[in-house]
């Protein structure tokens, strides 16, 4: 099946329909929540939520004896969340940076969720085969009521965020102010962060614990890269985070045996780098240019004004002068001296220059363009 | 003499073991414009923040014209550090002075018209209706402070604590600051401003409160900033020129 294959069955075939919905939901609602994340500088929380999730899934079918995926994920919620609140409790109570204690964490509960899964592998029940797709995911075990839940979880996500939007806002941006007006601080960080482990967890199922939380963050990173507002962020983040589910997935169905989830957050790294570079106002090459250009211009304007130098000791601006002269400059090159021909700046007669009248006025007023241009 | 605006009482806060401030007494009379000086590691963010309720003392009590911070907030307002937030936050100058009206809105409640007035008149008030819609990364440093300026003029307060609001900016931003100061003073507000350029708290305030650790000295510019409490709370004999 190649690609348009793809995009003919996608509305016919059932099973396609859900997994490209599915994934699409998850997407948008990772990269909207991965805004927040993002911007309070937490991007290594999803990481961890979402390795601290893995003893869950592992406990919770030690206690079931069940693959019930809502029944694990409840299990992923419980310890997700159990691995968020130490992190905070370390965080405030210890002298320990965030950083050594997500690290902490991660690893602790991460390594203790592997060694369930080892141990439930070596016990005889026959349903264990399959757990350890939750680590790398695997889209094609969604079903209808799977992306039921994403919906809902979604929605529930998408009206709080719009009610709080003014509160969140304050809050990624000030915290302290955001204290001093009242507002209860603690309620809307937990608000945030309950979301944030909420859709981690939903995810698990399709992308898996490791690489969970580059769908929390490459969408957001993408995102800013093209605006300066908030909402358009938020929104930018939905939509590359939902296209990055549907391109990983008909990737993935297109080429046999390409795992999902790893498309998926491959996918979403392609919409990082063409952010990083394309983007207009924050983009390398754009920036690049700039750069290149204003150089340029002060080349002009130094050789410029080195002719302006000479011109004025004489009586009459516009008498010639050799061109040989400028060679002490540095600024000087036959490039930029045919641009000021261009610019009616100066005239080239043969192996001599000359100020024109507009030229000499330009050079006089050079540096108050200048500073004035960069107000 | 005069109402009492703030008043602090027996306040101690520590960070882990170290106490930050210790047993701290103050009483701010309204209408002054107070300097709190200091050196480094005195404690005098730390007895703003606690007044405002961001940070929790081990003991003491706080009150507001008598009452609890929690039920005169929309008396106070605030202006952090600047270097307390990111200004790559993706959002305008006119969204951050809005923010000002944030509190008096409450829960939920979205900033209509009459909040995009006040907030444009306060940038007006600080030279920056200009910028208002520059995106905060590409102000210079004495501008960020100035739309800080804006966002608590905004929350239209009697009373006003500032973070060293004068730290890093240029002069013009300084003169703007000043005029506003002079301005609230007009309107009889209390200010409160923690301040680190010595040499010019005779000329800005005409209160001054001395603190390192433990409060050394508060009471008017004309009476008490002079060499003895300022080598009582430097620790060095600090020999500073006092135009009277």
């Amino acid at each position: 099946m190649d690609l348009q294959d793809y995009f003919s069955l996608v509305f016919s075939d059932y099973t396609l329909r859900t997994i490209t919905l599915g994934t699409a939901i998850l997407g948008a609602v990772t990269g909207m929540l991965g805004s927040f994340a993002v911007l309070r500088k937490q991007s290594l929380l999803g990481d961890a939520i979402s390795h601290a999730a893995l003893p869950g899934i592992a406990i919770a079918f030690l206690i079931t004896g069940a693959k019930e995926s809502n029944i694990l994920l409840l299990g992923a919620l419980i310890s997700g969340l159990i691995g968020t609140f130490w992190i905070r409790g370390i965080i405030t109570k210890t002298h320990l940076k965030s950083d050594t204690a997500l690290g902490l964490i991660l690893s602790v509960f991460f390594g203790f969720g592997m060694l369930l899964l080892t141990f439930i592998q070596k016990q005889p029940n026959a349903n264990q085969a399959g757990l350890d797709k939750y680590l790398f995911g695997q889209a094609a075990t969604l079903v209808e009521s799977d992306v039921w839940l994403m919906t809902i979880v979604t929605s529930i996500c998408l009206v709080v965020m719009l009610l709080f939007w003014k509160e969140f806002k304050l809050l990624l941006f000030d915290a302290d102010y955001t204290k001093t007006l009242g507002f209860n601080t603690k309620f809307i960080d937990i608000l945030i962060t309950s979301f944030i482990v909420l859709a981690i967890v939903l995810g698990l199922q399709t992308v898996g614990v490791v690489l969970m939380s580059a769908m929390l963050l490459a969408p957001a990173a993408a995102a800013r890269q093209w605006t300066n507002k908030l909402s358009v962020m938020v929104f930018l983040a939905a939509l590359f985070g939902a296209f990055s589910g549907v391109f990983g997935t008909a990737i993935s169905a297109s080429q046999n045996n390409l795992s999902t989830g790893p498309v998926i957050v491959l996918v979403a790294g392609v919409f990082v780098i063409i952010s990083f570079i394309f983007s207009p106002s924050r983009g390398l090459l754009f920036k690049q240019i700039r750069v290149i250009k204003n150089r340029r211009d002060l080349h002009l304007h130094k050789t410029l004004s080195f002719m302006y130098r000479i011109a004025e000791t004489h009586e009459n601006i516009s008498h010639p002068h050799a061109i040989k002269i400028l060679n002490n400059f540095h600024g000087y090159t036959r490039g930029t001296l045919q641009k000021l021909v261009d610019k009616n700046y100066v005239t080239i007669d043969g192996t001599m220059w000359s100020l024109t009248e507009e030229g000499f006025k330009t050079a006089a007023n050079l540096y108050n363009q200048l500073t004035k241009q960069n107000e | 003499m005069s109402k009492i605006a703030v008043k602090v009482d027996d306040l101690t806060v520590a960070y882990n073991y170290k106490p930050v401030l210790w047993d701290i007494d103050l009483e701010i009379p309204e209408g002054v414009l107070m300097a709190i000086v200091g050196p480094n590691g005195a404690g005098k963010s730390t007895l703003i923040k606690s007044i405002l309720g961001i940070l929790n003392p081990i003991a003491g009590s706080i009150t507001i014209y008598g009452k609890s911070y929690a039920k005169q907030r929309s008396l106070v307002a605030y202006v952090p550090q600047k270097g307390s937030v990111d200004w790559d936050f993706p959002t305008t100058a006119l969204d951050v002075v809005m923010m000002g009206t944030y509190g008096g809105l409450g829960w939920i409640k979205r900033p209509g018209q009459k909040e995009k007035k006040a907030a444009l008149e306060a940038l007006e008030k600080v030279g920056m209706l200009p910028f208002k819609n520059r995106q905060i990364s590409q102000l210079s440093g004495g501008q960020q402070q100035r739309i800080f300026l804006a966002r608590a003029l905004v929350q239209d307060a009697s009373i006003y604590f500032m973070d060293e609001p004068f730290q890093g900016v240029d002069a013009t931003t300084e003169i703007a600051i000043i005029n506003i100061l002079k301005e609230l003073r007009k309107a009889s507000k209390t200010v409160v401003v923690v301040h680190h350029d010595l040499q010019t708290v005779p000329e800005y305030f005409d209160w001054v409160t001395f603190l390192n650790v433990k409060k050394i000295a508060t009471g008017p510019v004309k009476d008490i900033f002079n060499d003895d409490n300022l080598t009582k709370t430097y620790g060095i004999n600090y020999k500073v020129s006092i135009q009277k």
